[in-house]
């Protein structure tokens, strides 16, 4: 049957296309992961600011515009610091380098890490705000009750967009869990020769871990 | 009526495997239970699912009537907030995944190749796997309803990172389950792609095809194209949770709004893939009652396919408030608009059809006729909630409820039930009773419009969805809803009987059931014999 040959390498045909497709679909899934991360670096759409510090350029200040700067800062659940700012708001010029000061508190009693991730809203402002030294570009690490100030030190530049009059950047705090940790629990555990104990003890904590978030999530 | 092909010839061959064992060389089939586990006859797979889907409609429903009967009044009575919300939940992924899209590819399985005189689907075995993977998908997801934690919780749109920093233990089986309903969809659409592109019936060009034919080969492009998304979205989720990656988690670099970006990315396409099948059943059956040709069957065929490539182009209109710039707010709010055109072409063809045609009110053509209706009026809650500025106020209410039911109930479900009653004289030989049917028909069109209607009103107010309280005022609105709800919820025990007893016996239904209808099905006996044109039937060429 010459017709049933046909449809058959005809199947065959559509079925290695449709797969293709499917391939290069799932893999295009993963590559807008990357990809929108680009985008939102060229455009600063999802407010995400470099996290390498940038130098200071010399230019006129704009003493014809105020933008009303605002800050806000937010702890997570799982770690038990404090982020305070020296004030909730304040007016610079476009052009005008400005410094403000936060403040990290440890509460606990034990050493841990952290680190402030920003967020600028608009976020067509992102790409208009350098920030010349920041405590957000690294992790920063807090010993037991350890209060700690460190400056922002920003600018804005003179060619911000006409409609925007105030920007707010938020700094959520977020635990590091951080391989030193990991590298101090497996020393300590060297001594016990049964891994099955070790592993035991490493799930035990890390669900202490994740009730502690659930804790902090129902308070 | 003139018919549309001259007598087949090659009917006489069409017996039953059982009785003609010989001429297929192949052994009598299995009894029993593996018949149907190992069964790979279009019409037996077809069957499958359109019972698997309408238990999983059943399920969902009774999710959904736990979730209004908690709403029937204000405050807190019958259920934990805990498990409203994994009701809410289930009921809209077991709705989606497992009752509206395994409808669609029930019918795709049976009328697929009867319609372009194909022996059978293109690749059999695929089709039994693609179907057995559904009730093990399903009944993973259903099972974590009993898991220590419960269920999903987090919306059917599953949004990072509720779905993953908050989410119960038993997300990883819910992932794993979508991950075997995404499988199964795509096996299925391949098969259909397959066997639309290589087993037309000799002179049978694509556009001689019925328009169920086509809308169904454009959505399973569509499904090619985003089930994998939905995967690569699941894998990721998958990988937050279990393995310390962070794709949407803020404290790791990663980005939540990202998650809704590569959500809507499948999602927006998905809606498509629940609606275009439901525009090719309604386009088989108005013509055949007002017993006039389709107008417009080309614009019909382009408007599908402007429909699919615009879906990949709106999707960020589910995420007006996410805080996209404004060049993108207006973007997507005009290329959500412009999909109001080739869907205004459909419903002005449909329209036309009607115009002068000689109409009769069967069951079949009233759900249509509803469906043409309802989902107008669905699609211009659509137009409303397009326009960026007022979805601000519309956004997460429970007018976005109120819209996509009446886009998916009155719209996806009436058509599945219309394309049901349409085609069951061809499945059993007999006519489903009429009177039944027409109650079934008067009763649903009651219970959605006073189930879906008040909505509109409350979201307009403010309700928020989503959640097991609400404010007084809404009270009024809520009684009416939940009253629709369950009238309408117990109407569809009218359909389950109908279908019941239309396969026990019935009016005797000849080949060509419907006065007007033309398509190649219609050529094969009533009821259609498990085996039909294994040799190919002579396509002739009617003028669209």
């Amino acid at each position: 049957m010459d017709d049933q040959e046909q449809a058959k390498v005809g199947v065959r045909r559509t079925v290695i296309r449709t797969v293709a497709v499917l391939v290069g679909m799932f893999g295009f899934a993963f590559a807008l992961v990357p990809l929108y991360d680009v985008f939102c670096q060229i455009t600063g759409l999802n407010g995400k600011v470099d996290a390498t510090a940038q130098s200071i350029v010399h230019e006129e200040v704009d003493e014809s515009r105020y933008i009303n700067v605002q800050f806000i800062t937010r702890g997570s659940p799982g770690l038990p610091w404090q982020m305070s700012v020296e004030m909730r708001q304040m007016s610079v010029h476009p052009g005008q380098m400005a410094e403000v000061d936060f403040t990290f508190t440890n509460n606990s009693h034990s050493e841990s890490w952290g680190r402030a991730v920003p967020s600028v809203s608009p976020s067509t402002a992102t790409t208009h705000l350098r920030k010349i030294s920041c405590f957000c570009f690294q992790e920063q690490q807090l010993q037991g009750n350890e209060r700690l100030t460190i400056p922002l030190v920003f600018q804005l530049s003179r060619d911000l967009p006409d409609d925007i009059n105030t920007i707010t950047l938020v700094y959520t705090l977020y635990p590091v869990e951080h391989a030193i940790q990991n590298a101090a629990l497996n020393n300590t555990l060297k001594s016990s020769a049964n891994s099955d104990f070790e592993n035991d003890l490493k799930n035990n904590l890390s669900n202490e871990l994740k009730n502690n978030k659930a804790a902090g999530e129902a308070i | 009526m003139a018919p549309k092909l001259p007598p087949q010839p090659s009917l006489q061959h069409s017996t039953t495997a059982v009785a003609d064992g010989q001429s297929h060389g192949h052994a009598a089939p299995p009894k029993g239970i593996l018949r149907w586990l190992l069964t790979t006859n279009h019409k037996e797979i077809g069957s499958l699912y359109l019972i698997f889907s309408l238990t999983m409609f059943f399920i969902g429903g009774i999710f959904a009537l736990v979730v209004r009967a908690e709403l029937f009044q204000p405050g807190l009575q019958l259920i934990e907030p805990e498990f409203f919300n994994q009701m809410t939940t289930m009921h809209g992924l077991i709705m989606v995944f497992a009752a509206v899209m395994p409808a669609f590819t029930g019918l795709a399985n049976w009328m697929i190749p009867l319609q372009i005189g194909a022996p059978d689907m293109a690749l059999p075995r695929l089709n039994n796997f693609s179907f057995w993977l559904l009730p093990v998908s399903f009944t993973l997801l259903l099972s974590t309803l009993l898991m220590p934690g419960g269920g999903p919780n987090f919306g059917w749109t599953f949004y990072a990172p509720l779905s993953t920093n908050f989410a119960p233990p038993s997300t990883t089986f819910f992932i794993l389950a979508l991950h075997i309903a995404g499988i199964s969809s795509i096996l299925g659409a391949i098969n259909i792609i397959a066997t639309i592109l290589n087993m037309r019936a000799p002179g049978m060009r694509l556009m001689d095809m019925p328009l169920f034919v086509w809308t169904w080969l454009i959505t399973a492009f569509l499904l090619i194209a985003v089930m994998p998304v939905l995967a690569g979205v699941i894998t990721m989720m998958l990988m937050d949770i279990n393995f310390g990656t962070s794709f949407f988690d803020a404290a790791g670099g990663g980005d939540p709004v990202l998650f809704q970006h590569l959500f809507w990315f499948f999602g927006h396409p998905e809606v498509y893939i629940m609606i275009l099948p439901a525009f090719g059943i309604v386009s088989a059956i108005i013509p055949t009652f007002a017993r006039k040709p389709l107008f417009g069957y080309a614009s019909m065929v382009y408007a599908t396919a402007a429909i699919a490539l615009l879906s990949f182009l709106v999707w960020a209109h589910h995420m007006f408030i996410v805080g996209l710039p404004l060049v993108a707010e207006l973007f997507f709010m005009y290329s959500t608009m412009l999909i109001a055109v080739p869907t205004g072409v459909k419903v002005f063809n449909w329209v036309t059809t009607l115009f002068r045609g000689s109409i009769s009110f069967e069951s079949p053509m009233l759900f249509a006729l509803a469906f043409v209706v309802l989902f107008t009026i669905g699609g211009f809650s659509g137009l409303m909630l397009a326009i960026a500025p007022a979805d601000f106020q519309y956004h997460d209410t429970y007018f976005v409820v109120a819209h996509f039911h009446y886009v998916l109930v009155p719209g996806a479900i009436f058509a599945i039930m219309a394309g049901v009653y349409y085609w069951l004289p061809k499945w059993t030989g007999h006519y489903p009773n009429e009177k039944l049917a027409q109650w079934h028909f008067w009763f649903s069109i009651i219970g959605v419009n006073l189930t879906f209607f008040p909505m509109h009103f409350a979201g307009l107010a403010g309700m928020p969805r989503r959640i097991p309280d609400y404010a007084l005022q809404f009270a009024d609105f809520n009684l009416l809803s939940s009253v629709g709800a369950f009238f309408f919820g117990a109407s569809q025990l009218l359909f389950v009987l109908g279908v019941i007893l239309c396969v026990r016996g019935g009016k005797k239904a000849p080949a060509k059931a419907w006065e007007g209808a033309e398509d190649l099905e219609w050529t094969v006996p009533s009821p259609a014999p498990l085996h039909t044109f294994e040799t190919p039937p002579v396509f002739h060429r009617t003028s669209h």
